[in-house]
């Protein structure tokens, strides 16, 4: 036995992403913050970003103690929510919720395509929330933009 | 007539305690089930399954109404499971033993009537960083509803009460009562109930003890433990969901106002006013879960046949082989290191999350729990987010054990 029935779930993307995230620091110029949390596990996220003058995210980046599942899923969003404005992002968070939940895509969502790897989590539903708890907390992020200046 | 059963399974011969379970060979992702969950609630013998479902077959009815056959029969049935419950704890009679639906229902029975009854506003009532989160809440919700202040004493880093911050908050002066585990559900730390009894009579304060964990690995008595309160639930102790009990003290109970109003718990009722019944009954409004208490009588019956003795000595087998193995896996840190421990054991790994842990293990068919264990407050007080935790009951075997550790090793590298 060498796990091989779980490698759906942590395909070596994730295991790497898990282990060394790229967008795991704080960042101290940003424009919103949000956190998301799981009671369950007390895993915590805080999401940070950043936005360019044309409303497009400009960086993103990410705080957070939990699981290999919420680390890549976190690392992986913050990378592909650069250039993309609040409309899209909020578009694409209603479609990895449901990439997380049933494993397919709902729509064409080329943004999403290295989030892919994450379709795994739908066949293991207590799992489910890792995935998307980083996303909750960008939302958070975004509604909170206007709230908070500069530190 | 009902002749007591003499404890005689002897020696402790777990493969055939296995076969009492039914569910154990039961396979999960066609892998063998090895269930290391019990701490969060124990699989079911056969005994408890039939002792129900015979119930519903043969002998069913409401209780404490009816004036047929059928009542007085299933009436007769469900107080038996009282007598048995005082046998279990020993209780110095069968009046003070209340059925609630589990510890959480039986801890905020007290926090409501008698803390809201008895005690009053300015009075403390002292718990420890040890707490489920049932003995945190219902005092919390007491506190904002009532006026009692909340106090708590500390734990050592080791996992165990620090019996000076406990002295240290009973010279305030105000405590009157001591809410307090006897087994911690995350760390396996037995506490000193007897000597925590002392401390806190000496200082005016009451005791309750949630028994939730310990009494389903020790034999209690609750006479001997210097207790004024001691709860527990039947799911933990091989016993259906459903059910739960309250012991208290009979001079606390007749003290003590309603929880809940509604038949069964009254002498009399008129639309101008109506009376209570005494204790249990004042306690135990509307019809109870007569088919879980059963059950409940049956588990305990089966706990007896093993005997505790047989089962305290298992066990620590078990947790001491468990712990060996453990220490050779590099990473893997034990979270508790209290001198009197149980078969609850957590752990965390270096480079592997609880979650991801519980996930693999799943998957080789091995049931941990993972998380914070409803005890939030001991998880951060530990500096930690989560852990995985393994418990182990009568029909753990020292295989299941190896097997865990085996397949840890193999978590690890796979995170590696």
């Amino acid at each position: 036995m060498n796990f091989d029935d779980v490698r759906d779930l942590y395909q070596e993307v994730i295991l790497d992403r898990g282990r060394n995230p790229r967008h795991m620091h704080r960042m101290e110029v940003f424009d919103g913050k949000g956190a998301g949390d799981n009671p369950m596990c007390g895993d915590q996220v805080e999401v940070r970003v950043l936005f360019a003058a044309d409303g497009a995210v400009a960086d993103a980046a990410f705080e957070a103690r939990g699981c290999a599942i919420s680390l890549a899923s976190a690392d992986l969003m913050a990378e592909a929510v650069r250039g993309l404005d609040s409309a899209r992002i909020r578009a694409l968070a209603t479609s990895f919720n449901m990439l997380a939940r049933t494993g397919k895509l709902p729509e064409e969502a080329p943004e999403l395509r290295t989030l892919q790897v994450l379709a795994g989590v739908s066949e293991y539903p207590s799992r489910v929330k890792c995935a998307t708890l980083p996303w909750s907390a960008l939302i958070a992020a975004l509604d909170a933009r206007r709230e908070v200046t500069h530190d | 007539m009902n002749f007591h059963i003499t404890p005689s399974r002897a020696p402790f011969d777990v493969a055939k305690i296995r076969q009492d379970f039914p569910i154990l060979g039961q396979k999960v992702h066609g892998k063998k089930l090895v269930f290391l969950d019990s701490a969060a609630s124990a699989q079911k013998p056969r005994a408890v399954i039939d002792a129900m479902s015979q119930a519903m077959e043969t002998q069913y009815a409401n209780v404490h109404r009816g004036l047929h056959w059928m009542s007085e029969r299933t009436s007769e049935a469900y107080e038996t499971v009282r007598d048995k419950v005082a046998a279990l704890l020993n209780a110095p009679s069968r009046d003070d033993i209340v059925f609630t639906k589990n510890t959480t229902e039986a801890i905020n029975l007290v926090a409501h009537s008698y803390g809201r009854g008895v005690m009053k506003a300015g009075q403390a009532v002292l718990i420890s960083e040890m707490e489920h989160h049932a003995n945190i809440v219902p005092w919390q919700m007491l506190r904002d509803a009532h006026g009692v202040i909340m106090r708590v004493a500390r734990m050592t880093d080791a996992g165990e009460l620090d019996l000076e911050s406990f002295a240290a908050e009973l010279a305030h002066g105000d405590v009157a009562l001591v809410a307090i585990t006897h087994m911690s559900n995350v760390l396996g730390t037995y506490n000193p109930i007897e000597r925590i009894a002392r401390m806190a009579h000496a200082a005016g304060a009451l005791v309750l003890v949630d028994g939730s964990q310990a009494v389903v690995h020790r034999q209690v008595d609750v006479q001997a433990l210097g207790a004024d309160f001691y709860v527990f639930t039947g799911h933990k102790l091989y016993g259906p969901t459903g059910i739960g009990v309250l012991w208290a003290r009979h001079d606390l109970l007749e003290a003590m106002p309603p929880f809940m109003g509604g038949g069964d718990m009254i002498a009399s009722v008129s639309f101008a006013r109506s009376t209570w019944a005494d204790a249990p009954q004042k306690f135990e409004a509307g019809t109870p879960a007569i088919l879980e208490t059963i059950g409940l009588g049956a588990a305990i019956d089966y706990v007896n046949t093993i005997g505790f003795e047989a089962i305290a000595a298992h066990e620590a087998a078990l947790t001491d082989h468990a712990m060996a193995r453990l220490a050779e896996i590099g990473g893997l840190k034990v979270i508790g290191r209290g001198q009197d421990r149980g078969g609850v054991i957590s752990f965390t790994m270096e480079g592997a999350h609880a979650h991801d842990i519980a996930t693999l293990l799943d998957r080789n068919g091995i049931a941990v729990r993972a998380g914070q264990h409803c005890a939030e407050p001991l998880i951060r007080r530990l500096g930690l987010t989560s852990t995985a935790r393994a418990s182990f009951g009568v029909y753990t075997t020292h295989d299941e054990v190896d097997f865990l550790a085996d397949t840890l090793l193999r978590v690890r590298s796979f995170f590696q």
